[in-house]
């Protein structure tokens, strides 16, 4: 029996691998989150073979877990799903944190080796969990999403770093008899995820969740140490490193190092954004606005986080389509940090039944921006700034962009002039080939839409 | 525990491989995919749940059990609604 299970976590493990590398590739992805999937079936039916499990509890665990999270998977709205991702992210590290103590409260007694292990699993499970939650509540407009400072902040934070180590190294050295000390670390790894999430503003939310999934595979990875099981190690080990290549990926697409987006409160003091941008943004109303496009060959949507809080990806398709009918190229141009996730546009567009080959990555519109007749921006604000390519003194000087200002008509949908995250004043709307068209983006596309169809 | 160390080495460099090259239109299932993988620690759920360890023992791994089961049936369906969404086609022109 035990022979079985160990061939499942083995099988297990293979098809996670598997299931990974075919969900890299947009053929094959459904089918590689399919392979995985069974992978994990196939590990819990193998854990359950275990002699001497008592299973009545088991299931109780079983249905309500499965109960909540197919009900909420069901329901979440797309728009809502970066605040799903981190919850569940949230889940998964709590549950390696509970591994963690009823490991430890079951067998008092443990040497280093398991000290060690139930350590690194509860501090980074609770980090997971409540760090998740607050991201959770940044996204979901629960708290406010700006960066939240005090004073002492780094100091403050440090300091909780150097206790909880300090607790680690006590209790790993006499775990027997340190159980207030363990609650204490339990504790501490709470406050930890809530004081390192906080100062961090919502447009950096992207690095924020996959830096937290890295470490809901890393709080499973040192579960599985804690029960000496493989296929926790393996598992908890992958997404762990796939967490850290996103969250490389987010930081390069912002220009910006891990330790600046973590710690530096971006977004939070008044930017010195260099010399205060100068002149008047022109404002344009949908009936003239539908004479430029109704015009147009070539023409270039740009999502960001408004299209999502509009919901406006449903009626930006259908101007597409307009826009299609009327012999234009569409396209739509999508920064890697545009929205609150790692590939959140992508998510929203495909909702909208966009075809996924009329999605262009930044790099491979820009070179062909100066062709586009219309580039039109909805919700989007930094990820468009050229001021990242012109002012040298603001915060955002470097990081890459989709040059929309290079188009030859910008159309921006906007609510209304105030600056976006950051206060980061964007020169884009200034510019002599710029116009506003001001209004929820939803509405505004709608206008467009009906313009379209009467026109 | 040395094996499994060697083990968790060998596993950072294979998933630094797998993920490396993934197009960014895919990033959010991928993020969303392995945050279900991660889930594998219901495994140690179970046996926490399982196992003889008094009211509290097991009223942690009950817990364990639910929270970690949210992350791996949540993870893997809201994975699969997004791909389902995510698919190839032409243009779809009305009228």
């Amino acid at each position: 029996m035990t022979l079985l299970i160990e061939w499942s976590y083995i099988v297990a493990a293979v098809l996670f691998i598997l299931g990974l590398k075919l969900l890299g590739k947009q053929a094959t992805a459904r089918h590689g989150n399919l392979l995985s999937a069974v992978g994990m079936l196939i590990a819990i039916v193998g854990t359950l073979l275990v002699r001497g499990l008592h299973y009545q509890w088991i299931m109780l665990g079983l249905v309500i877990g499965s109960v909540i999270g197919a009900v909420a998977a069901q329901r979440v709205k797309m728009t809502a799903m970066p605040e799903m991702v981190a919850l569940f992210n949230g889940a998964g590290g709590l549950a390696s944190l509970l591994v963690g103590w009823v490991e430890y409260h079951n067998h008092r007694t443990p040497d280093l080796s398991a000290a060690i292990p139930i350590y690194l699993a509860v501090l980074i499970g609770g980090v997971t969990l409540t760090g998740s939650v607050i991201a959770y509540a940044k996204l979901a407009e629960k708290v406010q999403s700006r960066p939240v400072l005090f004073s002492f902040q780094r100091a403050v934070n440090l300091g909780l770093v150097l206790l909880v180590l300090l607790a680690g190294v006590i209790f790993c050295e006499r775990p027997a008899s340190s159980y207030p000390l363990f609650l204490v670390i339990v504790a501490l790894s709470f406050v930890l995820g809530v004081l390192g999430v906080i100062p961090i503003g919502g447009a950096d939310m992207p690095v924020v969740i996959a830096l937290l999934n890295s470490y809901s595979g890393l709080a499973a990875a040192a579960a599985g140490f804690i029960i000496q099981n493989t296929v926790l190690i393996v598992a908890g080990c992958l997404v762990g490193a796939s967490g850290v290549i996103l969250t490389q990926i987010m930081c390069k697409a912002m220009n910006r190092s891990i330790f600046n987006v973590l710690f530096a409160g971006f977004g939070s003091t008044t930017a010195a954004s260099g010399e205060a941008v100068t002149g008047e943004a022109k404002a344009i109303a949908a009936e003239s606005a539908y004479y430029v496009l109704e015009a147009a060959t070539q023409v270039v949507f740009v999502p960001g986080y408004g299209m999502a809080v509009a919901q406006a990806q449903h009626v930006l398709r259908e101007l597409a389509d307009l826009l299609e009918e009327n012999g234009a190229e569409v396209r739509y141009a999508i920064h890697p940090v545009a929205g609150r996730m790692p590939g959140h546009m992508n998510v929203l567009l495909a909702e909208a039944d966009v075809p996924y080959e009329q999605l262009v990555e930044m790099d491979a519109i820009n070179p062909a921006m100066p062709t586009m007749d219309v580039a039109i921006v909805v919700g989007a604000n930094d990820v468009v700034n050229p001021a990242a390519r012109e002012v040298p003194a603001s915060p955002i000087y470097g990081m890459p962009i989709i040059n929309v200002d290079q188009a030859r008509t910008v159309f921006v949908l906007k609510r209304s002039m105030a600056s976006g995250f950051a206060g980061i004043e964007n020169p884009l709307f200034f510019k002599p080939n710029t116009r506003m068209l001001f209004g929820d983006a939803k509405t505004s596309l709608q206008a467009l839409v009906s313009e379209f169809k009467s026109g | 525990m040395i094996l499994l160390i060697f083990i968790f080495v060998l596993c950072v460099f294979l998933g630094f491989e797998l993920i490396a090259k993934v197009p960014s239109q895919l990033h959010t299932p991928l993020m969303s995919g392995s945050n279900a993988i991660s889930g594998i620690t219901i495994v140690g759920a179970l046996i926490a749940a399982g196992t003889e360890g008094g009211t509290v023992g097991v009223t942690l791994g009950v817990l364990a059990v639910i929270f970690a089961t949210i992350n791996v049936v949540g993870g893997y369906l809201v994975t699969d609604r997004m791909l389902a969404m995510f698919k190839t086609r032409k243009p779809a022109r009305k009228q």
